[in-house]
């Protein structure tokens, strides 16, 4: 509301917030990245009461709150539901813009994996078009693994 | 529900970057507004209730950065970490609990002293997201994506969004970014991240707001007109962005049910006088429009077109601005409840609608709208 004061100097107090922290992946994420570290698998959880499989994997049905799952493979093929072309360098984009995001849903699952879109033109790429799974050449166990998805030939 | 309104609001001017005031500075401004605005004094408030979050303000328990300014001094003070909206939902369920007469509610965010893309993004989880470098700019572009490709809304649509809500912001003193814009001026506007441009998004904004709740007895004693709360309720999606349909908003849909039932509305497109939602983007207004049964659904491009959502259309959306013209996070949603307010009161001024008797104001907490709070505001008990 107030106008700064001319007689003040503006100072302000540089600093910034980098605190180291751990987030266990626990045993199913866990599981779902060795999947994509070792086998170059990606794998869902089905809830054996709804039947609804869960890409990336939970350990209990977010849907019906039911604690039981049981792992599924999936073919690493899919369908772009949405996605977006980032043009700007925004500072949480890791890339070289012009970046694709997409949300992928893989054949055989019922919620979408989000993940980048790769090797193709950034204005060619289309809701409904299918997609599959390039997984990165140095695997470490996390969604790095997955280099990104690209079109199915 | 028991009667319960809201008695008294304030809020500083929202600004770009607010270098005189820190955030104890802009909490004590709101509230005395607020106060004043009520016709009551410090005394006369029962508890408070302050809405912020540690990330946005670099601080652990940033609540502690605005009780003394907030007058939570030897008072019983609680903090809600998401949007004002549902901080006052909080404030009023405190008040229905027989256990307090008068909620103070505050809510403050300076996004001028971060970078919000890296804020946003460590809302994504650590685990299986958030090193992929969304935020919350791009995430909203899918959403935006995904809702165009189903209703078939255009990016002129959105663009009339803008040009509407900075043209409304030029009659909102305390607006920050009133500006007089075409269509091709939006459309021309930088793409950030498609079908987003620059003039498709909120700004970074700074400021606080405050507003006053009271039992229905309290109400009674104090000085200014009460506007009474008629229905609330607030409804969450799911956490994971892939586990929604993005282009729907189911938990809107629920919960703007839930509040218009409440208030024995049945039409809300034909009962509601006024509306303020939550547009951080412009294809925002237009889908929280939809999801909350104001209009048809796939409906509100083409019914903005026509004016029907102008300050002097049938359902005025957003006559203050919106978020488009200034967006301090975390206070928005209590804005909007603070316009709707002034509208019912008939203080808005310049952007005072027509007939104002009840109105509808709209917050959202997390990504790509994954809770929503509505309130329906109304003249009558």
């Amino acid at each position: 509301m107030n106008p700064f004061s001319t007689d003040v100097e503006p100072m302000v107090y540089e600093s910034g917030i980098n605190v180291p922290y751990s987030w266990w992946a626990g045993e199913t994420a866990g599981r779902f990245f060795e999947g994509l570290r070792d086998e170059g698998i990606i794998r869902g959880t089905r809830c054996v009461s709804c039947g609804r499989v869960h890409v990336p994997p939970r350990k209990s049905c977010p849907k019906c709150f039911h604690s039981g799952t049981e792992w599924v493979e999936l073919s690493g093929e899919g369908v772009l539901q949405t996605f977006t072309v980032v043009r700007r360098q925004l500072a949480a984009v890791r890339q070289p813009v012009p970046v694709v995001f997409g949300l992928i849903r893989l054949d055989g699952a019922d919620t979408a994996l989000l993940h980048r879109i790769g090797e193709v033109p950034a204005d060619a790429v289309r809701i409904g078009m299918r997609v599959r799974v390039k997984f990165a050449e140095t695997r470490c166990g996390n969604i790095q693994d997955i280099a990104c998805f690209i079109p199915c030939p | 529900m028991d009667p319960a309104a809201v008695i008294g609001v304030g809020m500083t001017r929202i600004e770009a970057d607010k270098r005189s005031d820190t955030f104890a500075d802009m909490a004590w401004e709101a509230v005395n507004l607020a106060l004043a605005d009520a016709g009551i004094s410090i005394d006369d408030i029962d508890n408070v209730v302050t809405t912020s979050n540690d990330f946005w303000d670099g601080r652990t328990i940033s609540c502690m950065a605005v009780g003394d300014a907030s007058g939570a001094r030897h008072k019983n003070v609680s903090c809600v970490e998401g949007d004002g909206a549902f901080g006052a939902f909080y404030g009023l369920t405190r008040i229905l609990s027989g256990a307090y007469g008068t909620t103070l509610v505050t809510a403050h965010s300076k996004g001028s002293e971060s970078i919000s893309s890296l804020i946003t993004n460590a809302a994504f989880d650590p685990v299986y997201d958030r090193s992929l470098g969304l935020d919350m700019i791009s995430a909203c572009a899918m959403q935006a994506m995904a809702y165009m490709h189903r209703t078939g809304t255009r990016p002129e649509h959105l663009a009339a969004v803008s040009v509407k809500n900075h043209g409304n912001a030029l009659k909102n003193p305390l607006a920050q970014m009133p500006m007089s814009l075409t269509l091709s001026d939006v459309l021309a506007s930088e793409m950030i991240a498609d079908p987003l441009h620059k003039l498709d998004c909120s700004p970074v904004s700074d400021a606080c707001c405050a507003l006053i709740l009271a039992s229905e007895d309290r109400a009674a004693r104090c000085p200014a007109k009460p506007v009474w709360i008629k229905g609330v309720s607030f409804c969450a999606d799911a956490y994971y962005l892939g586990d929604r349909d993005l282009s729907r908003a189911g938990s809107l849909t629920q919960a703007a049910q839930n509040a218009f039932r409440m208030a024995g509305i049945n039409d809300p497109g034909k009962e509601i006088d006024v509306a303020e939602v939550y547009d951080a983007f412009t294809y925002q207004e237009l889908m929280w429009l939809e999801a909350m049964g104001l209009c048809g659904d796939g409906r509100a491009g083409t019914l903005l077109e026509k004016g029907h959502f102008d300050v002097n259309g049938r359902l005025p959306v957003n006559p203050s601005g919106g978020l488009l013209s200034g967006h301090p996070v975390i206070a928005a949603g209590l804005i909007r409840m603070a316009e709707i307010v002034k509208q019912i009161r008939g203080q808005a001024g310049g952007y005072q609608t027509g007939r104002a008797k009840t109105g509808v104001a709209h917050g959202v907490n997390g990504l790509c709208g994954q809770s929503h709070c509505v309130w329906v505001l109304g003249e009558e008990k």
